[in-house]
């Protein structure tokens, strides 16, 4: 099936935020925030501002009835700076006019005097210092001070990947109207509409009962709508609140980038140890995670970077301990992947180098490591339906990777002017929130007495496809046509207490609350069809919106079932409510159980480097991925396609600058590059791996939101390898991404001594 | 009072001619298909189809609406998203369901746009033009290999279209709505004549304006270049070749001219902007605007062009060179307008190259740029134009690099000696685009790729290493 909204997309007609018609009266809301990134607010000057014609109110946190205060995880982080700043891009007023462009003018003339402090911007610099946002933590298995002595090899490096933009294209938004009795309802481009309640109601100091929030869907989220769609959705609730009129407040593009959190950029240090026989012995790591100026999600994020830091292999004894450093940026957030990608470039930057010392293939160092049923991370899970040498078999099978690389030897021995590289990049990851009260999940389920449905869950479209397939389970479970069942908007007054769309485990939690919803809905009416008929409920079967005993159809159709099921007071709604069985983790020991199952996958990427210019051309991305037995081949395999691209972009073009006074430099489209269409790769070829699929994933489907974004990964190495058949000296930096410049420079070296 | 068809009604409006068209189509008139993503002309959320009528025949345009003044669409006929909406989904809409090209949907009518001014423009379809008429439009979710998918699709189903009659032809199809047919008819109905005042800013495409200073501009009229009759001619004379100054990218590129004097012409303007930027974007404002790194002034410096300043009915006439004296300042009035530019059409024994290196290839700024024109004779070099962007506070031309190469025979070792003079010549400043290093290293690179390119039989990259 193909994804239900687009129809609506190619026409035109499907709404986002920005395009829900405005209650006459609507007024606009600009965020006016600080342009220094840490200092002490001394004072500030809104009566020009306030003069202009227009200009209706600016609220401040002294007009905060609540707490002033929007820090999810750790209370860290104020709605509105009261005095001190501590990022360029922080709020600290909303300018509500009758227009953005009266509210733009106004920001103009506000004057602030803050008194600067000292500015840091680089997270080793923040952890030697000692500005951490939490305590650091440690993952550990085996004993790695005592297993340096057996390797017969040991590498040590840094490896550091930058950080990266969302750039979902809808902008953040959020647009709050005053109901009766003080309520308010807002619409918000989120991917947690509970947040952005629960934080709503905080600010506002009212229970959450007095704030319904909707999203119908969002423009692309990609993680950065997870947490930072709270704050602009609170300050338009509390212009609500103050007066009592609608207001929207909708970034402008330059204001999304300088004020939101992105990826967080990573500096590692890594220690690797090899036996005679290349299997890898010991791994040592420690990551300086740069977390800016708030917790945000970052603690979350840095427990995946550890949950993902030996990827696909097996090492026996493992130390990583990682750092939130708290720097004067704004704080960094939820992005594809969560700490999961940084991880995993920290341990493939490693298997390079040692690849490069050792002369030889990395492919095969990497082969001869990966993970098996059996073997234990290094937080205490044991691996199980491990597919990662199948996988790879099937990579062999399907695409020979010997005659690859003897084909690329042979164009580079032959040509100067470009070189050719390419790399693998295996993938496994962890599907379940890791922390473990986040997997739950709630639907709602009307059948109405036509025999349509209405499905309400707590996921959020945004583009994922989870829609499309929360309808599937419902058809799927009723048998009957799709087009007789709707997708309801999310709303956190029918599915309350929501998990954020995230952790590409909304499929999987929605859609197994959903499925025990219509599977006690079925039942129901397997009871009253068969009573009707004289048969027992057993031998009713519902089959395309007929009624069958014993597989006989019958003359009764679903919609004469259902009117009976009513008209005999059957309820025809149903709540369901899934939480994921098995899981645990202990923060204490750092060890448990925590992920419902893993995702596998391997990616082989082949580039071009045009030796003159230094800059390339991707050849092809060739992917084995595990999809367990896809329900949608359609909406998983776009998310593969996309999630890749996206990846590839973070190690490649995108360049997120910020300067020493922590002011981003790379704050446009034109500034901050992602793929365009002639950037992807010539060709992408995906492979499902034939497997029996996983009872813990919807339908036996397995998550794939976040995994494919990994794939990308391999773009890096894949140019590092090119280069260094141009400048055999080029000793590899690990500093992604590989930009222009840096291949330029690498295939070189510097004009000028600096 | 700005009068254009919207879609398939004609449309009145009192807004200033500077106010944008995004707004405008969105706002007003509640078309919500169209659009923002950025207001920068970098994503190609908020495209829509300009349509005018050229020697009796339709022809659309794809635009950034967010950078298009209201008053350049006077008497032209606008299409968004829901002036191409049917009963049943047209062949491009249909394909971008079928290849999944939509996934969050808010990049998608942007496509589906410009695929239907690909299907709309009066050539051969190819698929490498399809994909170029979506070079603008950027998509965060699906990677793009379905919308490549789609537009192999789309290009596939205009195999039998008739080139005559191709209105007729897409409306039979189902490509486009009836209402078409109607459109030349309504717009000769439209009063011509242009609304510029004479007192606003000086607007060619608005496509750096509108970046720089949108807030300056929206609630004014402005002085648009663009409705002044025969602003883009490109006309022959002897052996030189004059343009007008509000000839566009896209003029250029289309110009018979041009793509018989420059050969590798696609390939260079393909790394300029992006289809609909070309389309707006023109070339007196690449000049004007100084941009150190515009990628027009690099390309005309390198035919050491000369350019007609205007002011009323005086004129004057200076080389590109001299018209800058440093950063963002220029040898002109501020009554001067660029009205042409003019250069000696190149020789038999002349050779041209652009070079270009960005971040990302395409639908970026440069880091840095270079053009050179270079006359050969029994491998003695006779004449050299070069030019460098992004090196300097201006628009460089290297003249000491071109004198140092007069007279010298074409070696690897005289190129690498220029480079040397060329370094001299050059100073860079490290930002967002590049370190200083590295556009110095770079633009001794794209100095070489000149002859590579031009010369492959003399140069090779390990001559010159
Ligand atoms: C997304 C995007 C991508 C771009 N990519 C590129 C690129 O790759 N390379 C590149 O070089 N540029 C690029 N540009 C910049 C821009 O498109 C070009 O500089 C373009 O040629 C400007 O022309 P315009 O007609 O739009 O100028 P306008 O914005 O209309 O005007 C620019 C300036 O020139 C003045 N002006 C305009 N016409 C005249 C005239 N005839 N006489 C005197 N003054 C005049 C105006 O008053 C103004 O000061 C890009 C812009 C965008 C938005
Ligand atoms: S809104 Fe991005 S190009 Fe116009
Ligand atoms: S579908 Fe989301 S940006 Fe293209």
């Amino acid at each position: 099936m193909k994804n239900i909204d687009s129809k609506g997309h190619v026409t035109g007609k499907s709404i986002y935020l920005d395009d829900i018609p405005l209650i006459q009266g609507t007024q606009f809301g600009v965020v006016f925030d600080s342009p220094i990134a840490h200092g002490t607010i001394t004072s500030v000057d809104y009566s020009k501002a306030l003069a202009i014609p227009g200009v209706i109110k600016i609220i401040t946190h002294e007009d905060i009835p609540g707490e002033n205060q929007i820090g999810g995880i750790i209370p860290d982080e104020q709605l509105f700076s009261s005095t001190e700043v501590h990022f360029v891009g922080q709020p600290i007023a909303l300018i509500i006019a009758e227009s953005d462009q009266i509210a733009f003018e106004a920001r103009k003339c506000i004057e602030i005097k803050i008194s600067k402090k000292n500015i840091i911007v680089d997270p080793r610099e923040a952890q030697q210092k000692d500005l951490l946002i939490i305590p650091p933590r440690t993952f550990e298995l085996g004993d790695t001070e005592n297993s340096w002595e057996n390797c017969a090899h040991i590498f040590e490096g840094q490896a550091d990947s930058n950080g990266q933009e969302h750039l979902y294209i809808e902008t953040q938004g959020a647009y709050a109207i005053p109901m009766e009795n003080g309520h308010i309802r807002i619409s918000s481009s989120t991917q947690g509409p509970t947040a952005v309640q629960r934080i709503t109601a905080r600010v506002l100091g009212v229970g959450m009962h007095k704030i319904e929030v909707d999203v119908v869907r969002i423009g692309g989220g990609f993680g950065g709508k997870e947490d930072q769609a709270t704050p602009w959705a609170v300050m338009a609730a509390l212009g609500v609140s103050i007066l009592n009129l609608p207001v929207k407040v909708v970034l402008s593009r330059l204001d999304d980038m300088r004020m939101t959190g992105k990826r967080h950029p990573y500096s590692s240090d890594y220690k690797i140890g090899f036996s005679k026989d290349l299997k890898v012995m010991a791994y040592e790591t420690t990551f300086y995670q740069n977390a800016g100026a708030a917790a945000d999600l970052s603690p979350a994020v840095m427990a995946r970077t550890l949950f993902h830091g030996t990827n696909s292999y097996f090492i026996p004894n493992v130390k990583m301990t990682a750092y939130s450093c708290k720097t004067n940026l704004p704080p960094n957030t939820a992005f594809r992947g969560f700490g999961g990608p940084q991880g995993m470039f920290v341990i493939e930057s490693a298997l390079s180098h040692a690849a490069k010392e050792l002369g030889i293939s990395k492919h095969k160092l990497q082969k001869n490591n990966l993970l098996i049923n059996g073997d234990e991370f290094p937080y205490g899970q044991i691996a199980d339906g491990v597919e990662l040498n199948s996988i790879w078999q099937e990579m062999e099978s399907k695409f020979d990777i010997g005659s690859i690389e003897k084909e690329m030897d042979e164009f580079n021995s032959s040509h100067t002017d470009v070189k050719k590289g390419f790399s693998l990049m295996p993938v496994t990851f962890g599907i379940s929130f890791t922390k473990t009260p986040m997997n739950q999940a709630r639907a709602l389920v009307h059948i109405y007495t036509d025999g349509s449905v209405g499905v309400s869950t707590g996921a959020v479209e945004m583009g994922q496809g989870v829609n499309t397939k929360m309808l599937q389970i419902a058809a799927h479970v009723f048998l009957i046509d799709p087009k007789r069942v709707k997708l309801e908007s999310t709303n956190t007054t029918r599915v309350a207490n929501t998990s954020p769309s995230a952790a590409s485990s909304t499929a999987d939690l929605n859609g197994k609350a959903l499925q025990k919803a219509c599977n006690t809905l079925l039942e129901r009416l397997k009871t009253c069809a068969a009573d009707h008929l004289g048969v027992s409920s057993k031998d009713i079967t519902l089959k395309n919106g007929m009624v069958y005993t014993n597989e006989n159809p019958t003359d009764l159709t679903w919609e004469q079932l259902v009117m009976m099921a009513f008209l005999k007071r059957i309820c025809l709604t149903e709540n369901g409510h899934y939480a994921t069985p098995k899981i645990n983790f202990d923060m204490k020991k750092e060890k448990g159980h925590p992920f419902a199952y893993h995702v596998y996958g391997l990616a082989l990427t082949q580039v071009t480097l045009d030796c003159i210019r230094g800059t390339y051309d991707f050849d092809a991305v060739k992917i084995v991925h595990d999809f367990g037995k896809t329900m949608n081949p359609s909406v998983d395999f776009g998310q593969v396609e996309g999630g890749l691209i996206q990846g590839m972009g973070w190690m490649t073009m995108e360049d997120l600058r910020y300067n020493n006074d922590g002011q981003l430099m790379s704050n446009t489209l034109s500034t901050y590059k992602i793929p365009d269409i002639y950037s992807v790769p010539k060709t992408v070829t995906i492979e499902p791996l034939e497997t029996n699929g996983n009872d813990m994933a919807i339908l036996k489907s397995k998550a794939v939101g976040e995994p494919p974004l990994m794939y990308g990964i391999g773009a890096y190495f894949a140019i590092d390898q090119a280069i260094k058949s141009f400048n055999p000296n080029f000793n590899s930096t690990f500093d992604a991404p590989f930009t222009h410049e840096k291949v330029l420079m690498a295939l070189y070296g510097s004009l000028v001594s600096e | 009072m700005i009068e254009f068809i919207l879609n398939n009604k004609p449309v009145k409006t009192d807004q200033p001619s500077g106010s944008l068209l995004l707004d405008f189509v969105r706002y007003e008139q509640s078309l919500i298909g169209t659009k923002i993503g950025c207001r920068e002309g970098d994503c190609g959320a908020c495209t829509v189809l300009i349509g005018e009528l050229i020697d009796g025949k339709l022809n659309y345009r794809q635009v950034t609406s967010c950078l298009t003044p209201l008053g350049n669409v006077q008497g032209k006929h606008v299409v968004t998203i829901e002036g191409l909406n049917m009963e049943s989904l047209s062949p491009v809409q249909q394909f971008m369901v079928d290849e999944s090209g939509s996934q969050c949907g808010f990049c998608t009518t942007g496509f589906v746009v410009s695929l239907t001014q690909f299907c709309l423009a009066n050539s051969t379809p190819s698929y490498k033009d399809a994909i170029a008429s979506i070079d603008g439009n950027i998509c965060r979710c699906t990677g793009y290999k379905p919308i490549e998918r789609a537009a192999k699709h789309i290009t596939e189903s205009l195999t039998d279209k008739d080139q005559n009659e191709t209105l007729d032809w897409l409306i039979a199809q189902k490509f486009i709505p009836s209402y078409f047919n109607q459109i030349p008819e309504m717009l000769n109905a439209l009063p011509k004549g242009n609304h510029d005042s004479q007192n606003g800013t000086l607007m060619g495409g608005g496509t750096d304006l509108y970046v720089q200073k949108l807030d300056q501009l929206i609630d004014q009229d402005v002085d648009l270049i663009l409705n002044t009759h025969g602003i883009n001619n490109i006309e022959i004379e002897n052996d030189s070749c004059t343009l007008g100054a509000g000839s566009t990218a896209t003029d250029l590129l289309e110009s018979d001219i041009f793509s018989s004097a420059f050969p590798r012409l696609k390939k260079h303007i393909k790394l300029v902007a992006s289809s609909p930027i070309r389309n707006m974007a023109t070339i007196g404002g690449n000049f004007a605007n100084a941009s150190p790194i515009g990628d027009f002034t690099a390309f005309f410096l390198a035919l050491n062009a000369k350019i007609k300043l205007t002011n009323k009915d005086q004129n004057r006439t200076i080389y590109l060179k001299d018209f800058y004296k440093g950063y963002k300042d220029l040898d002109k009035s501020t009554d001067e307008i660029v009205s042409t530019i003019s250069f000696k059409l190149p020789t038999q024994d002349s050779h041209f190259n652009f070079e270009k290196v960005s971040k990302r290839i395409h639908l970026d700024i440069a880091s840095v740029n270079t053009a050179i024109q270079i006359s050969i004779s029994e491998n003695e070099i006779t004449q050299t134009h070069l030019s460098a962007g992004g090196v300097g506070p201006i628009p460089l031309y290297l003249r000491e690099t071109c004198d140092f190469l007069l007279g010298k025979t074409l070696s690897p070792e005289t190129v690498q000696s220029a480079n040397e003079i060329l370094q001299s010549e050059i100073n860079p400043i490290s930002d967002v685009r590049g370190s200083a290093n590295y556009k110095r290293l770079l633009l001794r690179q794209l100095f070489y790729a000149h002859f590579i390119t031009l010369f492959p039989d003399q140069f090779t990259l390990d001559s010159l290493k």
